[in-house]
């Protein structure tokens, strides 16, 4: 299975997002580089709303990820309540 | 009454998708004519799978606070003369090649979106390439509003598109860009949406700019960083496209692999001039131009196509040889560059021994074996003061526009050179994939600009190349270009450390 | 920032770009400036598009109006995209501020029938005439000549964009989200005789070829009558059939009306008083459409049933904006 992968900014807001994620996919790897954090998973990769609605503890649109976000590899499926990457194989 | 909770697919979809309608007084291919002649069948624009869903309310709010972020940064910069905590004056000409050779190449993608954005006959597919031709409007802005504080206070920066319109090396970028624009509107989408967007640009602006926050370029970074806050939703259009074109019909295959193959090609010579600014020109280095290449071309690029193989796609043609460009190509890149010193916009240097050393360790099958006796030669003759500039105007790829100095992957000392004739005329070229690439159209290749062709036939002034590049490039001789020692970009960097 | 330097001795060695002091003198530049002039690239094109052989690129061509210096059509707004963003941002906010207290105050209960149908009669369809505008816009930026007006273009046709939604959003506001309002009014758009003169105009504007011809059509003509028939006279007719409160929700659309104004005018402006040939250019145009258009919303408007002098109105304020530029 592909690596599908997500980089944030490394900046407060990415802190919690990085731990939603973290919690969310325990297979996770997160790579810090200058400025950038890198995460990759093999094969899968979801954000929730509600994980990161309860680390920010506040609404959290899901759009609102798109401040933050730097790259992302994989099919990307959004909705309200989550985003998730993936490759089929 | 009780509204019902729409979720965001179907609220987007009433907002946005039910908006265009069957035409009954017009032709429909009169409104929407280019949509037809590149062979592309598309028999159900609805099938079209929005890759964002974003509505404009939604998207003013973002995009202002994106702005509101980024524009703090470039104030507090210009307040506090941010450019003074660069890692070195060496650095800034990595992005002088930035605002000259990349920032343009923003400007031509809001124009080429907004021709899509405009011609193509659904309405998702339309509404998601006009969202792109206005981000990338801001991409252009927010640059020339980072740079404007570098232009300031250093050379090479003050005339950036009347260069980019004239320079020899800036036709690589130029003639790249103005190829997509030129094709018909999905082809502009696999060349720019999906192989550019989706797997090249995110070295330009993922490595490189974790570079320029590490070479303490605040300003860089930030614009750098924020603009990839929009690319995740181009990168998701690319791969929307591919697969809707895909799925369309069978006969679109073949078709868009032959773009691909060639796209992936036409991206991956454009990148040699990233893989040089990575490499030679960040003092502070993150990763190699090799190993940035793995990660993102061909671990995330393989993924991609992995992926696409359900669809009968295949990795572009020459990735065999792309492969093995990655050992080579920054090295005979900057090569390039150091020794037309005298002729670019921009400052260049011998590594230092520290940094040759770096190179050795993270090319270890190439660098000291070819590239290392090379910048021995350079340094002797330089301490000899015989600093080596060639002035030969040098044979250009009619592809690419790179003058003929890769090699032969194989036989890494043999340049590599292929010629064609079309109509009785012979042309020249550095690879393969690019001649493959003038061969399958030779009736527009031939029409390419070329600055060596140019100069000779008289079209840039002169005749000397001094004047050349004084009057028709609008270069500052002995200011923008030369090497950086002695430059006063250099003694003023010193002057101001001095006090500091 | 750790480092300390006595300013002074950190001297730029210029105020702004070369081809800004050109232009205007070595002098600091406004953000507007630097993020606009000479932007787009002007010469030494490569190839020929494959779908337009004989034009260039970027080609002055595509339209027969003529400038010395297309960046004289500068925007008043001073719009470059970050400005934009951030003052549709500030406008976006109170609409949406009206959307949720409509909403919540349940405010389409206290409609009228007659209200009722006529908004999905008649306003909610007013999403593809905008939707034609947005797409008439997107044309000019896309063929026009230099970044000042092409630009400010792209601001409309998003701007369009959106107002298109907003009306699409009171059409799910009066069905409470099943979107049958938009399915009636896509019908009412589709088959009223009322609607299709309007609906050939719209589908007529996209086949103009001259980009600046489109924006005379679409963005004096057609939105100044729009304005003045349906922003404010049927919203007059709704304050006095019980719908007043319809005009929470279509306030965005007068703001940015008064917003976009300022900029079409300042075009229109600078390129009839340009010449004798480009101000005789643009009356023919004028003068061509503002019949047709006249003549395509008369039945919608004997339909609204608002005040009959309601189109000759609508054509004085036309007349007297188009007499402001030149016209």
């Amino acid at each position: 299975m592909s690596k599908v992968y997500l980089i944030l900014q490394d900046n407060d807001d990415s802190r919690y997002l990085v731990e939603a994620i973290e919690a969310d996919n325990p297979e996770v790897t997160t790579i810090h580089q200058p400025a950038l954090i890198r995460l990759e998973a093999e094969g899968r990769l979801v954000i929730n709303r509600e994980t990161v609605e309860d680390k920010l503890g506040r609404d959290w649109d899901v759009q609102e990820l798109h401040l933050n976000l730097i790259s992302l590899g994989g099919n990307v499926d959004e909705d309200e309540d989550r985003l998730e990457l993936s490759w089929a194989v | 009454m009780a509204a019902k909770k729409l979720n965001l697919k179907d609220k987007y979809k009433l907002l946005t998708r039910d908006l265009d309608w069957d035409f009954s007084y017009e032709d429909r291919k009169q409104a929407f004519p280019y949509e037809d002649f590149e062979g592309i069948k598309i028999h159900d624009w609805s099938k079209w799978e929005d890759p964002f869903r974003l509505t404009m309310d939604a998207y003013w709010k973002y995009q202002a606070e994106k702005e509101k972020k980024l524009y703090a940064i470039f104030d507090a910069s210009q307040q506090h003369n941010g450019h003074l905590n660069v890692s070195d004056a060496r650095y800034i000409n990595a992005i002088k090649l930035f605002l000259t050779g990349i920032s343009p190449l923003e400007y031509q993608a809001y124009q080429g979106f907004a021709h899509v954005g405009r011609q193509f006959g659904g309405v998702g597919a339309r509404v998601a390439c006009q969202m792109q031709s206005i981000d990338e409007l801001r991409h252009v802005q927010t640059q020339v509003h980072a740079m404007s504080q570098y232009n300031k206070f250093f050379d090479g920066f003050h005339d950036w598109t009347h260069m980019h319109d004239r320079v020899w090396y800036l036709s690589v970028p130029k003639s790249f860009f103005d190829d997509a624009r030129t094709g018909g509107p999905f082809e502009f989408l696999v060349a720019i949406s999906f192989s550019f967007e989706y797997v090249l640009t995110n070295l330009v602006f993922v490595p490189f700019m974790s570079g320029a926050a590490h070479n303490g370029d605040m300003a860089t970074v930030t614009f750098g960083f924020s603009a990839q806050s929009d690319e995740a939703r181009h990168m998701t259009l690319g791969l929307e496209v591919i697969k809707f074109l895909l799925e369309q019909d069978e006969a679109n295959v073949p078709i868009v692999q032959k773009w691909i193959d060639k796209w992936f090609w036409r991206g991956t010579r454009l990148l040699s001039i990233v893989g040089m600014m990575m490499d030679y020109m960040l003092p502070n280095k993150v990763m190699s131009w090799k190993e940035g290449w793995e990660v993102y071309f061909e671990e995330a690029g393989g993924a991609l196509f992995k992926d696409l193989a359900r669809y009968g796609i295949r990795m572009p043609k020459y990735a065999g040889v792309i492969e093995k460009e990655k050992e080579h190509v920054s090295h005979q890149a900057w090569w390039t560059f150091y020794t037309y010193g005298h002729a670019a916009g921009f400052h260049t240097w011998i590594p230092t021994d520290e940094e040759l050393d770096w190179l050795g360790e993270k090319y270890p099958d190439t660098f000291d074996k070819y590239y290392r006796p090379r910048w021995e030669l350079a340094k002797k003759l330089e301490a000899e003061g015989k600093r080596i500039y060639h002035n030969a105007l040098p044979q250009l790829c009619n592809t690419c526009q790179i003058p003929l100095l890769f090699t032969d992957m194989d036989n890494p000392t043999e340049v590599s050179h292929c010629v064609t004739e079309y109509q009785g005329d012979k042309y020249h070229f550095c690879s393969d994939g690019c001649k493959d690439i003038f061969e399958d159209e030779p009736e527009k290749y031939v029409q390419a600009w070329l600055p060596a062709h140019q100069i000779f036939q008289g079209n840039c002034g002169g005749p000397d190349i001094p004047d050349i590049l004084k009057d028709y490039y609008h270069f500052n001789l002995g200011a923008d270009n030369l090497d950086i020692k002695g430059s006063p970009d250099e003694q003023r960097w010193k002057e101001w450390k001095k006090q500091g | 920032m750790t480092i300390e330097i006595k300013t002074a001795t950190i001297e730029p060695i210029r105020s702004t770009f070369a081809n800004l002091q050109r232009r205007f003198g070595d002098k600091p530049a406004s953000r507007y400036q630097e993020a606009t002039y000479d932007v787009q690239a002007e010469t030494n094109f490569h190839y020929r598009p494959l779908w337009q052989p004989d034009r260039l690129l970027n080609d002055k061509r595509r339209t027969a109006v003529v400038m010395e210096d297309w960046y004289s059509l500068k925007d008043p707004r001073q719009f470059y995209y970050g400005s934009y963003v951030q003052q549709r941002a500030r406008m976006q906010e109170q609409a949406e501020n009206n959307y949720a207290f409509f909403e919540k105050r349940d405010l389409a209960r206290h409609l009228s029938d007659d209200a009722r149908n006529s908004l999905i009669r008649h306003l909610v369809p007013l999403r593809h005439v905008e939707h034609t505008a947005n797409l008439n816009n997107v044309y000019g930026s896309a063929y026009g000549y230099g970044t000042a007006v092409t630009q400010a273009m792209l601001f409309d046709g998003m701007d369009r964009l959106g107002i298109a939604q907003y009306l699409s959003r009171i059409g799910l506001i009066l069905d409470g989200n099943t979107g049958e309002s938009l399915s009636a009014a896509k019908q009412s758009w589709m088959q009223d005789s009322c609607w299709q003169g309007m609906r050939a105009m719209c589908e007529k504007s996209l086949t103009v070829e001259d980009w600046f011809e489109t924006f005379v059509l679409q963005d004096l003509v057609i939105d100044t009558l729009m304005q003045e028939l349906f922003y404010v006279r049927f919203d007059q007719w709704l304050s006095e059939h019980g719908g007043q409160d319809v005009g929470m929700l279509t306030e965005f659309m007068r703001d940015w009306y008064k917003d976009t104004s300022r900029w079409v005018d300042a075009v229109l402006k600078e390129a009839v008083s340009e010449s004798a040939a480009n101000q005789q250019l643009i009356q023919g145009w004028f003068g061509n459409w503002r019949g047709r258009v006249v003549e395509a919303l008369a039945p919608v408007v004997a339909d609204m049933n608002i005040d009959d002098a309601a189109l000759d109105i609508a054509l004085q304020t036309l007349d007297k904006r188009a007499a402001k530029v030149g016209l």
